[in-house]
């Protein structure tokens, strides 16, 4: 059965406990005039989402779920302890895979998965970023099966997106409800941007002699987390650049000014590796700047996350993280991965073929929701379909059983029911590694969904973590 | 400042002043289409509008020669097809405001942000519910908003000083455009200067610009051309006279070179001075002498070089 985060057997459970009589006491009209404010007062910030290729309103929300979900402060701890092992870990192993490669050599993880990935980046081979940190911002997706039980459902080293409704969605609470927040101790997560920014600024390269000069690189104002970066390029003061305003002159970045060329020290990108530099990568790119790997790669200016970062962060690199703990750090994981098949490995892929119709299948590359079967949502032929494309490239996928994950109470037209929930917490890297108490927490809207994908139907929450 | 940000910043400014220049030549035509007038009836004073615009080509392009009052609404306010439409400049202004949201006060989104989503709930109103003073209410009405949030909320920098540029260039060129209608809508007869008639369509003008009281405190007495045109294009004190508007582009811009320093060029500066002497130069007497219409196509040209000159020294991204 699904583990639900609001009760103990028939008692409501302490974090929950004041939310189940705020919910009690309010009066019926207050839950819809609220929520109609809260979707006004998104719609009036322009925090809106995109979704390429669906057409429709460009202006779509994410649906917001005006119950919060807690973590009691214990809970927290455990996680945070856990997560940034994790961090530790991914960044190692981006370290060691960049240069001597030990964890292959020491046969803990095939070579195959690292070094003929398509996200290992020949071009950064041998180049150890300042600090030694490639991923500087890691979002790890969390499922909850138990009380006590927590899994690692993906790793996302490259940039992972929706920090912005972390910050938006507590703003937005605090608003409506100041009561709340008044009469229970809640820990902040608005320090999160100048964290970020600190951060950023820590892995400043060798050739920055001032204080460093952050940016943030987007695509453009057509990206569907467009506002995410504009967000917080304001949030953190500092310049929001496509790559037009960028260019490279003597080893060194430079932005477009009205007065003139300004020097880039930091730039943090929210654009994939092959579309950073026409010279280096996809020559079609319009997207990056001309030359800005070879500054890179001289130490004139830093990129977060480093190009290469993403082979860390692959379904099937996942399945060897728990190895990379021991490996490098001679821990046991605080955090479980959930377990998976891996078809390239015979005996897995008889099993799954054998399963399909009770398992999760994904594409080790896909991502958003995309590309995957869920086995006991799918009809036969869907099933017969897919067991297909398998056949065709066995390597491609990766299974795991469908996950019992938790639910957490949720508005729903009848009142409040439970509906599955995952977590994103935000873990920084750079001298130091840091964890603002909280997360993205979404949530499948429909009845018995397990997809929590704001493409596919999810909508989001405010996560609270408890002080003492 | 990124000269891309800049340049968002004036675009800004030019299309909310579009805007209000689109929704105003809407009215100039509703009201002049209250009088019985000349032979050509309405047609008249709805095409030359179009002409005013620039735009009667592009109309004919997408509704044939039905110049209608109804066709004209769709085109001036509704239509996507024609960038000044209020509709376009409107989606614009919004669309440069969130590129450049980090160097916009939340105040100013907001502002822009509320006139986008009204803007959509209104063109999904049923048009016989929609009538022409509604649409220029709600033009003026939201633009006074965003432009009071810019006025109150934006620090005074370079951003501040792109916006006001943006909107003083576009005013010093609506302000032309609206007195060329006049130019177009007397053409045919001239017989017709110094009647009633004339008079009376100098007076809708005045009310287009906001500036029909205004007038009467700055003159007083009868409503003559040589006044209303003194007072549109060389009145210092008239807020969207050719010389206020000019005046105000000159400040920001000699504001920007002074915080610039000579490290960045001043052509757009430099220019700008130039009409601004030449336009003190003249007299109302002198424009009549030379023809009000050649005279408004000079400003015109000149605007224009200034706007190409701006561009070349903040937004060009020189080495």
């Amino acid at each position: 059965m699904f583990y639900n985060e609001m009760f103990e057997g028939s008692e409501v459970r302490a974090p929950y406990a004041m939310l189940s009589d705020w919910v009690d006491t309010m009066p019926a009209d207050m839950r819809q005039m609220k929520q109609a404010e809260a979707e006004a007062l998104f719609r009036r910030i322009g925090i809106t989402f995109a979704v390429y290729g669906e057409g429709g309103d460009p202006d779509r929300l994410i649906p917001f779920d005006m119950m919060p979900r807690v973590f009691l402060q214990g809970e927290w701890r455990r996680l945070e302890r856990g997560i940034k092992q994790r961090a530790r870990a991914l960044n190692a192993f981006l370290r060691d895979v960049y240069s001597r490669g030990e964890i292959i050599r020491a046969g803990r993880i095939p070579a195959r998965l690292v070094y003929q990935n398509a996200a290992y980046e020949k071009a950064v081979v041998g180049f150890v970023p300042p600090r030694g940190v490639f991923s500087h911002i890691v979002g790890i997706d969390i499922v909850r099966t138990g009380r006590d039980d927590f899994h690692v459902l993906e790793d996302n080293c490259r940039t992972p997106s929706g920090v912005s409704y972390m910050l938006e969605n507590r703003e937005i609470m605090m608003r409506m409800f100041p009561a709340l927040f008044r009469n229970n101790r809640i820990e902040p997560v608005d320090q999160y941007p100048e964290i970020l920014r600190r951060t950023l600024a820590s892995v400043a390269p060798a050739k920055c002699a001032d204080e460093p000069t952050v940016v943030i690189l987007t695509p453009g104002h057509f990206n569907s987390a467009y506002y995410e970066h504009s967000f917080l390029a304001n949030l953190m003061g500092v310049e929001l650049v496509e790559g037009n305003d960028l260019f490279v002159d003597a080893g060194l970045v430079y932005m477009r000014t009205t007065e003139g060329p300004k020097r880039v020290d930091v730039i943090y990108r929210r654009i994939d590796d092959p579309f950073l530099d026409p010279l280096c990568f996809r020559k079609d790119s319009m997207l990056g700047v001309p030359g800005l790997m070879d500054v890179y790669r001289s130490g004139g200016v830093a990129i977060a996350s480093a190009p290469g970062a993403g082979v860390a962060d692959d379904k099937a690199v996942y399945t060897y993280v728990p190895e990379m703990i021991r490996f490098y750090l001679g821990e046991e994981p605080l955090l479980q991965n959930v377990p998976t098949w891996t078809l390239w490995k015979e005996d897995d892929y008889k099993y799954v073929m054998a399963n399909l119709a009770d398992l999760v299948v994904k594409e080790v590359h896909g991502s958003g929701g995309y590309g995957m079967l869920i086995g006991p949502k799918a009809s036969k032929d869907e099933i017969a379909r897919f067991a297909d494309l398998i056949r065709a490239n066995p390597d491609n996928y990766i299974a795991q059983p469908t996950l019992a994950l938790s639910t957490s109470p949720t508005f729903v037209a009848e009142g409040v029911a439970p509906r599955h929930v995952d977590l994103r917490p935000f873990c920084l890297c750079g001298d130091r590694l840091e964890l603002v108490p909280g997360g993205l927490t979404r949530v499948a809207l429909r009845e018995g969904s397990l997809v929590v994908n704001s493409s596919q139907g999810g909508g989001v929450k405010d996560t609270w973590v408890l002080s003492e | 400042m990124l000269c891309r940000t800049a340049a968002n910043l004036f675009w800004m400014g030019r299309h909310l002043e579009r805007a209000e220049t689109a929704a105003r030549l809407l009215d100039v035509g509703a009201r002049m289409t209250l009088l019985p007038n000349t032979e050509a009836g309405y047609r008249n004073e709805w095409e030359s509008l179009l002409r005013a615009a620039g735009s009667q080509h592009s109309f004919a392009g997408s509704y044939g020669d039905s110049i209608t009052q109804e066709n004209i609404e769709s085109w001036l306010f509704f239509d996507k097809e024609n960038p000044s439409s209020v509709t376009s400049c409107l989606e614009q202004a919004r669309e440069g405001g969130r590129i450049v949201r980090t160097a916009l006060t939340s105040q100013v989104w907001d502002a822009l942000n509320v006139a986008f989503q009204e803007l959509r709930d209104l063109s999904r109103r049923l048009r016989s519910q929609v009538d022409t003073s509604m649409l220029t209410d709600f033009t003026t009405r939201h633009g006074a908003t965003v432009r009071g949030a810019i006025n109150a909320s934006q620090l005074r920098n370079d951003g501040w000083h792109f916006i006001n540029l943006g909107y003083s260039l576009e005013r010093a060129d609506a302000t032309s455009r609206l007195l060329d209608v006049k130019y177009f809508v007397l053409l045919p007869r001239i017989e017709f200067i110094g009647s009633g008639l004339d008079n009376y369509q100098w007076q809708v003008i005045l009310r287009a610009l906001s500036a029909h009281r205004a007038f009467h405190w700055a003159y007083g007495g009868e409503i003559t051309a040589g006044k209303v045109a003194d007072f549109l294009i060389l009145n210092g004190e008239s807020p969207r006279s050719l010389l206020s508007s000019l005046y105000e582009a000159v400040w920001n811009l000699d504001r920007l070179t002074r915080r610039y320093g000579e490290a960045v060029p001043a052509s757009a500066s430099a220019l700008a001075h130039e009409t601004l002497e030449r336009l003190m130069a003249h007299d109302i007497d002198a424009i009549f002498d030379e023809g009000l219409h050649e005279f408004l196509s000079w400003f015109i040209g000149e605007i224009g070089s200034i706007s190409d000159a701006v561009h070349d020294d903040y937004f060009s991204g020189r080495m």
